[in-house]
């Protein structure tokens, strides 16, 4: 079946990209750099999906996986004097490598032990960029030259918006086509009953690596477009927490859906911007750490009352309510 | 020979430390079948309960420690009750993003309460000075030693002699058993999430007085966690033969290969690399029950 099947969805996605186009002629730089940021996250909420959402490989070590795509990128271009573009095939490999060493346990576990492990493959990931620091910077980070496209440097914010869109659909287009493969449906039969997929003739060993991988190099795209964004690459930008606040868009946004996936990473993003404006206004009213405490609660307590009350995410509301539109006036109430 | 033996020393009182915040996540686990992240938040919350009690209100330290449990007791009531029940028959994901979130929230509150600053009561406890020939033990370590040590007497004859802890045993070992027998399976999970509250707070409480309060402290129950896996996920004794084997192993890594690299923090990212390498050859640790699945 065709991702786009009405006259409909093709105006709607026409008028969409028409809009991605030309909105960086009226917004401003600041809600540029918001959608950027979206852009990103949705590139490696989509490689979380995979992983998580499809293969129900739990990971709570996606940035680590960022990080080793970013740091790939950042050494290839700015010490070696490579172009933007053949780094980055490189790097989204390497943390597609990367992603198949830390997966392999995912053979042997799973659940809570695999979490685990991936916990332990950020740790380790971080540890070795600052060990080698002569290459890396340490602590210190290192600069990262902007993109070029020819003779041409994507310096200002909305050329490089367009280059995070133009990753974006199409990782977008590219995630939704892998859910309807082959290996889209092994995943999914992986995800709901390991043992008899593993039954029905479906190689745990190859699934389970496939979704690693692929879920890893999306997390290296999106660590590229960080770093390159940025100038500059460290560690800090690389937090334990984001993993968490990954997995948090992916409840949010409804596990297993591509759509799930976008609305998630939209929807947390635009939180992490409103706490960014209240928090100020909070540490000046109650106390100086309140801005901070302020963006750990509200992500605490969203992904709480998601878990609580809407487990299986906006994806899933958005389906009932158009549903309840297309069946009006004759809706059944459930 | 005595720079060796001194490591070991101090390796065991720390080891004993994470046994008593590992063996709380022990508890939650067999009993309610939940993985408790939050439980490195735990000890974070007692770190800084240790302080307001110790050092604003200048309390003794038994007072203390027993003040501080009596708030581990209301946390764990509510966490249980409030996060944790509507998600019972949820998928094992959705129980584990709770307690991550929980941590979260755990988190932001101690930023929110305590300031997020680095907070020490050193000089507060009492001094206890051990000396075997050449090695000295410190105080504070010598005092974690001796904490952990009865508490976790006090835990084994809990479960051994009183009722509840009868049936928490029981649950552990086939909830539809239990609940057919007219045990209330909800008691028994509030229980035991107040039982990892307690562990939490006092191992933090002790590591707190070792080496002082920050919010990294949290990162002590990923400890916890290398240490629960290493001894197996369900077995309380092998928590605590592997809490000491992972903080001797840890010191003496640390003491050793730090001057060799050149940045350090071996300690830091040690137990990591020892988890990865029992899960992938060994993923049900020294003790743990090897869960055979069916279809």
């Amino acid at each position: 079946m065709a991702i786009f099947r009405t006259r409909g969805d093709w105006g709607i996605l026409l008028a969409f990209l028409v809009f991605l186009s030309v909105c960086p002629l009226f917004l401003s730089d600041r809600i540029l750099t918001i959608m950027t940021m979206i852009g990103i996250a949705i590139v490696s909420v989509h490689g979380l999906n995979i992983l998580t959402g499809y293969c129900g490989q739990i990971s709570i070590g996606h940035v680590g996986f960022m990080a080793v795509g970013a740091y790939v990128s950042a050494i290839l271009t700015a010490k070696l004097g490579w172009s933007f573009w053949t780094a980055l095939p490189c790097a989204a490999l390497a943390a597609g490598i990367a992603g198949l060493i830390f997966g392999l346990p995912s053979l042997k576990i799973k659940g809570f032990y695999l979490i685990m492990a991936t916990i332990a493959a950020h740790f380790i990931i971080i540890w070795l960029i600052l060990q080698l620091y002569h290459v890396t910077g340490g602590p210190d980070g290192m600069p990262v030259p902007k993109p070029k496209i020819g003779g041409f440097v994507l310096k200002s914010k909305a050329s490089y918006f367009y280059l995070v869109m133009v990753f974006t659909c199409l990782s977008t287009l590219l995630a939704n086509n892998i859910a309807r493969t082959r290996a889209g449906r092994a995943f999914v039969a992986v995800r709901d009953n390991d043992l008899a997929a593993e039954v029905m003739g479906i190689s745990l060993w190859s699934y389970k690596l496939q979704a690693f991988f692929i879920g890893c190099v999306y997390a290296g795209v999106a660590g590229v477009l960080l770093v390159h964004y940025y100038a500059f690459a460290s560690v800090d930008q690389f937090p334990f927490m984001d993993s968490v606040w990954y997995l948090g868009m992916l409840i949010v946004g409804g596990m297993g859906s591509t759509s799930g996936a976008i609305m998630g990473a939209i929807s947390l993003k635009l939180l992490d911007e409103l706490v960014t404006i209240v928090g100020p206004i909070l540490s000046a009213v109650v106390a100086a750490q309140a801005a901070a405490s302020l963006a750990l609660i509200t992500r605490g307590l969203v992904i709480i009352l998601f878990l609580i009350f809407e487990p299986r995410g906006l994806a899933h509301r958005w389906g009932m309510i158009k549903t309840y539109f297309r069946l009006w006036p004759f809706s059944h109430e459930e | 020979m005595t720079f060796f033996l001194q490591l070991v020393v101090t390796g065991l009182a720390l080891g004993m430390i994470y046994a008593l915040v590992a063996i709380g996540f022990v508890i939650i686990l067999k009993c309610s079948n939940a993985f408790n992240i939050a439980q490195g938040h735990f000890v974070l919350i007692g770190g800084y309960l240790g302080y307001t009690f110790l050092v604003v209100f200048g309390l003794s330290i038994w007072i203390s420690i027993l003040l501080a449990i009596g708030t581990a007791i209301i946390m764990g009531l509510l966490i249980e009750r409030l996060a944790l029940r509507p998600l019972v028959g949820q998928p094992e994901l959705a129980i584990i993003m709770m307690t991550i979130a929980l941590a979260t929230v755990l988190e932001g509150l101690a930023t929110l309460i305590w300031g997020g600053e680095y907070k020490t009561y050193h000089g507060v406890l009492p001094t206890l000075a051990l000396k075997l020939g050449e090695i000295s033990m410190p105080s504070e370590s010598l005092i974690g030693l001796i904490v952990s040590v009865a508490a976790l007497i006090i835990f084994m004859l809990f479960f051994r002699y009183t009722k509840i802890g009868l049936a928490m045993r029981a649950t552990a070992e086939d909830l539809q058993v239990v609940q057919s027998v007219g045990i209330k399976a909800t008691t028994v999970y509030a229980v035991s999430w107040i039982i990892a509250c307690v562990v939490g707070v006092i191992g933090g409480i002790l590591l707190g007085g070792v080496s002082g309060v920050m919010i990294p402290l949290a990162e002590v129950g990923l400890k916890a966690f290398a240490v629960v896996l290493l001894g197996g996920a369900n077995s309380i004794g092998g928590a605590i033969v592997a809490g000491v084997i992972l903080g001797v192993l840890e010191n003496v890594a640390a003491g050793y290969l730090d001057p060799l690299l050149p940045r350090g923090g071996l300690a830091n990212v040690f137990p990591f690399i020892v988890m990865i390498i029992v899960l992938i050859f060994k993923p049900h640790g020294l003790f743990g029950l090897v869960r055979i699945e069916r279809i």
